[in-house]
């Protein structure tokens, strides 16, 4: 018996020798990538964000035809914002390529002739100089074409290059080239494409109307914008990607720059694998990957909960006050050993159940005693507690949380406004003609503060000046 | 410079009748003197003569006088060599502008070939690149306002708006020199538009490489903050003579000695 095992150990180790002998030997001899022979032709699927184009499985390599038309076009940046982008393709980012290795790319570059400005396209997919630029700088109303073979495996960003190149690419002149290995990716539910990008603008973040590019916030790398896709809101609400609960999702991420480098991140997600830079290095369980300017990560997760996931660059402040946020939307079933949800509320006193005072008198919170003191006292409980999402003017964030200056929704119901400060909010609601879709945390506020911050903020950016008194708040709270 | 457009029109076309029509633009003199450009072939500095420009780029109206007056520059006639298909393309037929077209707009849509005939059929010649951007650096009060960042902004957004050719001429600002929209409504053509960057088989000459590419485009650069020049320059080296553009016209020069 003892012997037997050991011999039967000693069998399996030389099977498994010759198995990894074997398999070494049947491993493909490295080729040289640019004697990959073509077959046939083809015109190269092409789309915009967030659609990317069918996996190439496992065709052969092919003289792959691409077509890019150049579009110099008004679009909205932000709600009431509008930016004049140049693109690759008519969106920002611009088409997304989709190669396998060895393929003979045949790419026509196209100036419209509406278009003013001459431009060209570095891919950095390309195996020489200028990545392409130097053959393909076109006039309006031209069009150009070159050729190159794809030779390294990889996602890589194209862009355009023309002088003065950071000014092209602050336009929006950037998009995604991927380059699959023989065989293609590993097969996955869904796959979706994003861009970073900053943007700079003569009229500070939010300000309404035309805003022409701003050359010194440029160079000065500050950046009024920084969002996915082109602008604030591409992957807001109705505009966010989706999956269902056990699918898996690899998003294809690129950064445009032209001077941030993004730190990438899904609120709630840990990324199964991330091909690093977009390379061929896999890491694995990876919280945030950091994508440089003019560079790119492949990620991928399964997701095992449903609910809405925020894609973030964990840069915050860009996620909360430039409009670097996207939502990914998970719907199915729920799994509460994976996830539970909130499971029990209760108080905490550090000191102790018994203990509840701290040493001396405590200063007793003074009551206001007039409208103008409520909203004294209401400002500072709003610059605490809610000017983070609604923002200091009251104006929100467009697509993630509701304004409240000149809100029609808060102006129209104290009650609910009473009502929503006290238990939260979830799920949809129209605001000035908006929806919105998120949520808000209950507060843990006294009802002498809800009817504060309620005041000053009735009293605030064009609403109705209702005054809240504790009473109200207390009626409220005992659902009366 | 009459003579070369008689040359010309002679061997172009037999039926080339007398130079009545074409209204010459009123010029302004320009008070030569030494600057530098963005991009210079070798020496910094560049000295520029006194010279006579048009106060305004060639209008729709005298563009059409002149293919009245010159019919081998009409579309159907030109030849391809000097003027590729987009040749006034706009335009209803050889001699009428296409609908809603003013007349008192800036001509585009016309190769480099057509514009150096036009203004020598008028004694004139295009200016060069240099003289061009020696007025084009100053505002309404200053002969060099490229330090200034306001001014510069303003180019640029310029340069970005869509559209800013189908105004009348004379709708930006007058500056120093007493000439109309040099920024704002049109390109313009130099005589040797292209001896700076040059797209394409050029690009080898000499030891330098000078692509206008990705940073590269710093290199030879004299003011990195001048992104309005930059944009010029771009263009510039991105089109050839027989290209006609959207967006691109011309205005005439003249030497002080005639």
């Amino acid at each position: 018996m003892h012997k037997r095992t050991s011999q039967t150990m000693r069998l399996s180790k030389f099977i498994s020798l010759a198995l990894a002998a074997m398999l070494a030997s049947c491993a493909q001899p490295a080729t040289d990538p640019t004697t990959i022979p073509v077959s046939g032709e083809m015109v190269a699927e092409l789309t915009s964000p967030p659609i990317v184009p069918a996996p190439v499985g496992s065709r052969k390599a092919t003289k792959l035809k691409v077509e890019m038309e150049i579009v110099e076009k008004e679009a909205e940046m932000a709600d009431g914002v509008r930016y004049i982008y140049w693109t690759f393709g008519g969106s920002v980012p611009g088409k997304f390529i989709r190669t396998r290795i060895g393929d003979e790319v045949a790419f026509t570059l196209k100036n419209h002739p509406d278009n003013k400005l001459p431009h060209n396209i570095d891919l950095h997919a390309v195996t020489g100089p200028g990545g392409g630029a130097t053959s393909s700088f076109v006039a309006p109303g031209h069009q150009i074409t070159f050729s190159f073979k794809t030779l390294n495996p990889g996602l890589y960003v194209y862009h355009c290059a023309t002088a003065p190149v950071g000014m092209h690419i602050a336009n929006g002149m950037y998009g995604l080239i991927l380059v699959e290995p023989e065989g293609g990716l590993p097969k996955v539910d869904r796959e979706y494409y994003i861009m970073q990008g900053d943007f700079y603008t003569k009229g500070e973040n939010g300000q309404p109307g035309l805003q022409p590019f701003d050359m010194a916030k440029a160079i000065d790398e500050d950046a009024d914008y920084v969002v996915f896709n082109g602008r604030v809101g591409s992957l807001t609400g109705d505009n966010a990607i989706t999956a269902n609960v056990g699918e898996t999702v690899r998003l294809f991420v690129g950064n445009g720059g032209p001077n941030l480098v993004s730190s990438f991140h899904v609120i709630g997600e840990i990324f199964d694998k991330v091909h690093i830079e977009g390379g061929s290095v896999i890491n694995e369980n990876v919280q945030t990957t950091l994508i440089p300017a003019g560079g790119a990560a492949i990620v991928e997760f399964k997701v095992e909960v449903p609910g809405t996931f925020i894609l973030v660059d964990h840069s915050i402040f860009r996620a909360f006050n430039k409009g670097a946020l996207g939502m990914l939307k998970v719907q199915g079933e729920e799994n509460k050993t994976v996830y539970s949800g909130k499971q029990q509320e209760g108080i905490y006193h550090p000191e102790g159940g018994t203990i509840q005072k701290m040493p001396g008198e405590a200063p007793a919170a003074r009551k206001a005693s007039s409208v103008a003191e409520r909203i004294e006292f209401g400002k500072q409980v709003y610059s605490k507690t809610c000017f983070a999402c609604h923002q200091p003017d009251g104006q929100g964030i467009p697509s993630a949380f509701p304004p409240l200056a000149n809100s029609d929704y808060l102006n129209a119901d104290v009650k609910r406004a009473i009502k929503i400060v006290i238990e939260g909010k979830t799920g949809e609601i129209i605001v000035n003609g908006k929806k919105y879709n998120s949520v808000m945390t209950a507060q843990a506020l006294t009802d002498e503060e809800i009817a504060n911050v309620l005041t000053y903020v009735y009293h605030s950016w064009g609403n109705n000046k209702t005054v809240v008194t504790p009473k109200m708040v207390a009626r409220v709270r005992s659902g009366h | 410079m009459t003579r070369t457009c008689l040359l010309l029109v002679s061997w172009l076309a037999m039926s080339a009748g007398p130079a009545s029509g074409q209204s010459s633009t009123e010029m302004q003199k320009i008070t030569g003197g030494t600057f530098v450009p963005l991009y210079g072939a070798d020496s910094a500095e560049v000295h520029i003569d006194d010279f006579y420009l048009d106060v305004y780029p060639v209008t729709n109206a005298q563009f059409v006088d002149f293919v009245r007056s010159y019919p081998n520059w009409r579309r159907s006639q030109v030849i391809r060599l000097f003027a590729d298909q987009n040749y006034l393309r706009t335009w209803a037929d050889d001699t009428t502008l296409g609908a809603g077209m003013l007349p008192r707009a800036p001509v585009t849509y016309v190769s480099w070939f057509a514009a150096k005939a036009y203004c020598e059929c008028l004694g004139k010649r295009l200016p060069t690149m240099d003289e061009w951007e020696y007025v084009a650096m100053a505002d309404e009060k200053q002969k060099d306002a490229r330090a200034d960042s306001l001014f510069n902004q303003r180019i640029i957004s310029g340069y970005e708006t869509p559209d800013t050719h189908i105004q009348p001429v004379g709708s930006t600002y007058r500056n120093f020199w007493g000439i109309y929209d040099m920024h704002g409504l049109i390109w313009e053509w130099t005589s040797d538009f292209n001896s700076v960057l040059i797209s394409g088989e050029s690009r080898k000459d000499g030891d330098t490489d000078r692509n206008l590419f990705c940073a590269a485009g710093s290199v030879n650069a004299t003011d990195l903050m001048n992104y309005a020049a930059f944009m010029r320059y771009a263009l510039r080296g991105s089109i050839k003579a027989r290209y006609s553009l959207r967006s691109l016209g011309f205005r005439c020069a003249k030497d002080v000695s005639e």
